[in-house]
């Protein structure tokens, strides 16, 4: 058996879109096929399961598991939509203690054994316990950014923390974490006009790889309503921007998208579209 | 044009510019700390005692610093100032 990808998505700060990058790039390898699983590690605070849109079926959740309450694969909620898509919900409980990294350890094996070839693991923001939880055993990790001054400073945080909080970064004879950069909620328009930092700004600072650009989309929010994750809508630019970056996390080429400002056609202009 | 030019450029502030000429600031400021590792108060206390047993110097007189110049290289820096 192959050991899976256990891949992170993480962030500094909060609210740049971790869990609607964790929902979209789990179901796009599912689609392609690979046996895949997403993990919530925001203990307390709960929303996977929402964007995932199968609150209404969460039963047992992560720290049952850990607990030992309860079997594996009683908790993993098997996605309706798409075949080879399981999804693991986060606790409400209080206690955030209770994710050990021990826990964690034995949570990883379990899905290890069931065959899983993908694990994502949508860590809650910050560099606390549940964070630090959630990258310890990842071999990838996604830094999720917005084009924004404090978000991109975090992650410049993150990467800090990443090479030294790590189960690879305290093992020398493994190859140190994997990172890439997602940059969500870019505007190429405002871009050009000079109000955004563009994306070789960004990865000047923060010279990591780019793994993906998910351009600013009034259909993302709709898809969060809906719990269909944005990736499901073919038509929209941004689902489209994840397509392309489940493709590149497997190991194609596919030059970046929408990251160009868009010129209005002489209608739109006129009735302000 | 470039009369144009003149006029657009005047009325849109480049707010994205100022954002990145502080971002590498403060990141650069952050990276500085980041990269000392550990030993290396350590390593700076045997360099001043190893000098010492030759010359006679006190620890202002000593800078040791290391310097990431790329992803895998690392640079000491070593400045001692050798009294007359």
């Amino acid at each position: 058996m192959t050991d899976p990808r256990i891949i992170v998505i993480t962030s500094g700060k909060g609210g740049v879109g971790k869990t609607t990058s964790s929902a979209s790039i789990a179901v796009g390898l599912a689609i392609e096929g690979k046996k895949t699983v997403v993990l919530d590690f925001d203990i307390g605070l709960r929303n996977l399961d929402l964007v995932m849109g199968c609150e209404r079926r969460v039963v047992y959740d992560f720290i049952n598991v850990i607990n030992k309450e309860v079997k594996l694969n009683q908790a993993l909620i098997k996605d309706k939509r798409i075949e080879n898509l399981f999804i693991l919900p986060a606790s409400q409980t209080l206690d955030k203690e209770s994710l050990t990294i021990s826990g964690v350890q034995y949570v990883l094996q379990e899905l290890q054994d069931m065959g899983f070839e993908f694990i994502i693991c949508d860590s809650p923001a910050g560099i606390e316990n549940g964070a630090i939880s959630a990258i310890y055993f990842a071999d990838e990790a996604i830094i999720t950014t917005n084009p924004e001054i404090s978000s991109v400073r975090d992650s410049d945080r993150m990467l800090g923390i990443l090479s030294s909080k790590t189960q690879r970064a305290k093992n020398k004879n493994q190859l140190p974490i994997q990172e890439n950069l997602l940059i969500t909620r870019y505007n190429p328009n405002r871009v050009d006009k000079g109000e955004m930092l563009s994306i070789d700004d960004i990865t000047d600072i923060l010279r990591i790889p780019i793994i993906g650009v998910i351009p600013e989309d009034i259909e993302i929010l709709k898809a969060s309503n809906t719990g269909n994750p944005i990736i499901l809508n073919n038509n929209s630019q941004s689902g489209q921007a994840y397509s392309d970056t489940v493709n590149r996390i497997l190991g194609n080429t596919c030059p970046l998208r929408f990251i160009k400002k868009q010129e209005k056609s002489f209608f739109s202009r006129l009735f302000g579209g | 044009m470039s009369l144009l030019n003149f006029f657009i450029s005047k009325k849109k502030k480049n707010t994205a510019n100022i954002a990145r000429k502080r971002l590498q600031i403060i990141v650069a400021e952050s990276r500085k700390n980041n990269i000392e590792p550990g030993y290396l108060p350590q390593l700076k206390h045997e360099i001043i005692q190893v000098i010492q047993k030759y010359v006679k110097i006190n620890s202002n007189m000593i800078t040791v610093q290391l310097d990431k110049k790329d992803k895998d290289i690392c640079i000491l820096e070593l400045n001692i100032i050798l009294p007359e």
